[in-house]
């Protein structure tokens, strides 16, 4: 008991301090705090979506370029059943989850016949194709203007209208799809991604169905996806095709590694961190005539954590750690990948 | 069924094999990295909008004639390719999988970045090689830029046939590809030949940039649908196989030319199509050999 409890407390110290957030910024004059909660808000989808795919790559060994499809999916679901249909949150967030789970269980078909990394592949045309498929369908879509107007969440009559409060709604959700992810990892269907990911000729042999965890491990993470599009569609009101292009799912990409592939907390750290970065970039004085520095500064970032970091922020931590305390906390994170 | 007869179709193959001649190279340099280090290079398209900047200010800034940049900048994407290889690549090859590819993902970031802080992300006219009166022959049209593709495509495969049939750094490199214990056994610098094999397909991903911006325009992002259908032609031709790679570049030339009459809004759509298609009709591709499978 002692022991969970030391484990669990700076958990409980995050969710305080993020329940307590708004309070906390509005006591600073000056800050114009609805926009951090915005942006707070924002890295909180950005964590769902990075969530789901570190459970892709970095537990059940599957690569994919095309999360800002999965992405896409979920948000047009969502906008698309509110504003046409006159669905209430409590159903088009579900529909979200279950479309794009079910793409991605389509996806994962082809993705299943490709040994190493020609996977990468599907999934970039994947990605690509998306917005482009959105713009041709404009009846439903509204083509390249987008869809607008998405009416405010409303959970058990109670309407979430401005960031300030769409932010505990963000909140909610990437804490319970954390607690879910983490779950996961240590159930019998984590320990099988696990065991793909370190060997499928092992794997097999031990009796785990290839196809069954490989396309539920696309599913999962395409409903993280999903449920991060719907929540995107929420605060931003509006979305249109230009929100879900190939370099956000590379951002994903680099959420995840930059956090520790194979690390749960790894990634909610990655999407704080590379959600802050073009943030504070584009307000540097030198930096700022330079607006699309932050696309360099990614590159560099994600090169030089593959060399030199390639457990990520929660690797080099756990392994600091481990150093300290003489504890191995590792079994979580790939063998394969060595320091 | 009478909207397809009317079509053009001798005009649109004609106009597909020259821009498939680019896929064809682009493709076949993927495939070529792919075969000697087992990795997908996700970099190629950035790689390719690099040397075409570069190619670009050479004959721009510096007043080369379009051969002499050509040739300069093939030799310039040829050590970028293989210090890439040698100072990023190689120090995780052997970690994992995976990390080569994220790798690679994020040296294409990086140019793109690079591109865009040093030059912009405003397009671009890039000078046309080669002007005068297009050529008629028996009813089609062929510019004389798709004709110079046509010719600089040809001369090029002659010249890597011949290089990996009859020379010994040729044969070297098919050694590598088939077994890097091997050939290192016989005396094989494995390490210079995959520093090699970048250098070789940095500078055709080169070509394909150099040709694909007078076709198209210059900017950071000018390789995003090329470099799609060069996957799909790599794919189709069968992973790893290297004439495959030009069929499957050939044959995707054909189908996005034709595409691009019809749908025009739906070309990237369509490479993908054909990618899952492949796969799922035939996932080895229409040369690919029996995989094997290394433990």
């Amino acid at each position: 008991m002692g022991r969970s409890l030391a484990a669990a407390w700076p958990w409980l110290l995050l969710v305080a301090v993020a329940l307590a957030l708004p309070a906390l910024l509005a006591l600073i004059p000056g800050l114009a705090s609805g926009y951090v909660l915005y942006l707070v808000a924002l890295a909180f989808i950005y964590a769902i979506v990075a969530l789901g795919l570190n459970l892709l790559i970095g537990y059940a060994g599957q690569f994919s370029l095309g999360q800002a499809g999965f992405m896409a999916i979920g948000a047009y679901v969502a906008a698309i059943l509110a504003t046409a249909w006159g669905w209430p949150f409590a159903l088009t967030l579900p529909a979200a989850a279950i479309v794009s789970a079910a793409v991605g269980y389509l996806l994962g078909l082809p993705a299943l016949r490709l040994t190493g990394p020609y996977l990468a592949v599907v999934t970039l045309g994947f990605g690509l194709a998306v917005p482009q498929l959105i713009i041709w369908q404009d009846t439903w879509t509204g083509g390249s203007s987008g869809l607008h107007s998405i009416p405010p969440a409303d959970v058990l009559g109670v309407p979430f209208a401005t960031d300030s409060q769409f932010y505990y709604v963000a909140l909610v959700a990437v804490a319970l799809l954390t607690l879910f992810a983490a779950r996961l990892v240590k159930s019998r269907t984590g320990r099988a991604f696990i065991a793909i990911r370190d060997s499928e000729l092992a794997a097999q042999a031990m009796g785990v169905s290839l196809i069954r965890y490989k396309t539920l491990a696309f599913a999962v993470s395409a409903a993280y996806a999903g449920v991060a599009g719907c929540l995107y569609a929420y605060l931003l009101k509006g979305i249109g095709p230009e929100d879900f292009t190939l370099f956000l799912s590379i951002e994903f990409l680099t959420m995840v590694v930059v956090g520790g592939l194979g690390a749960i907390e790894g990634s909610l750290l990655g999407a704080a961190v590379l959600t802050a970065l073009p943030n504070v970039l584009t307000r540097l004085p030198l930096v700022e005539e330079y607006k699309n520095l932050y696309v360099l500064v990614f590159g560099v970032i994600l090169i030089l954590t593959v060399i030199f970091m390639p457990r990520g922020i929660a690797g080099a931590w756990r392994s600091y750690r481990a150093r300290r305390v003489k504890a191995p906390e590792m079994a979580g994170q790939p063998s394969v990948v060595k320091g | 069924m009478e909207a397809l007869a009317t079509l053009p179709w001798g005009q649109l193959i004609v106009n597909g094999l020259a821009l498939g001649s680019l896929y064809a190279l682009a493709a076949f340099g993927l495939v070529l990295i792919y075969k000697i280090t087992d990795i997908i290079n996700f970099a190629q398209g950035e790689l390719g909008m690099v040397s075409a900047f570069v190619a670009f200010f050479l004959i721009t800034a510096f007043q080369l004639p379009f051969i002499l940049a050509f040739i300069l900048t093939l030799v310039f994407a040829g050590i970028l390719g293989a210090l890439v290889e040698r100072f990023i690549v190689r120090p995780v090859e052997n970690t994992s999988p995976l990390n080569p590819v994220i790798l690679t993902v994020g040296i294409g970031v990086l140019l793109v970045g690079l591109a865009g802080t040093l030059w912009g992300y405003e397009t671009r006219p890039f000078p046309a090689p080669i002007s005068g009166p297009a050529l008629r022959l028996a009813g089609l049209v062929l510019s004389r830029i798709n004709a110079l593709i046509l010719v600089v495509m040809a001369v090029l495969m002659i010249g890597l046939y011949l290089f990996f049939r009859y020379t010994l750094v040729g044969v070297a490199m098919r050694a590598v590809a088939q077994n890097q214990v091997a050939a290192r056994l016989m005396g094989i610098s494995v390490g210079r030949i995959k520093a090699l094999g970048w250098a070789v397909g940095t500078a055709l991903a080169a070509v394909t940039g150099i040709f694909i911006a007078p076709l198209n325009y210059l900017d950071p992002n000018m390789m995003g649908d090329v470099i799609l259908y060069a996957f799909a032609a790599a794919v189709l031709g069968g992973v790893t196989s290297l004439p495959g790679s030009v069929v499957g570049g050939l044959l995707l030339g054909i189908i996005s030319s034709v595409a691009g009459f019809f749908a025009p809004q739906l070309r990237t759509t369509i490479a993908f199509a054909i990618i899952v298609l492949v796969l799922v009709i035939r996932p080895r591709g229409l040369l690919g050999g029996r995989t094997v499978k290394k433990v």
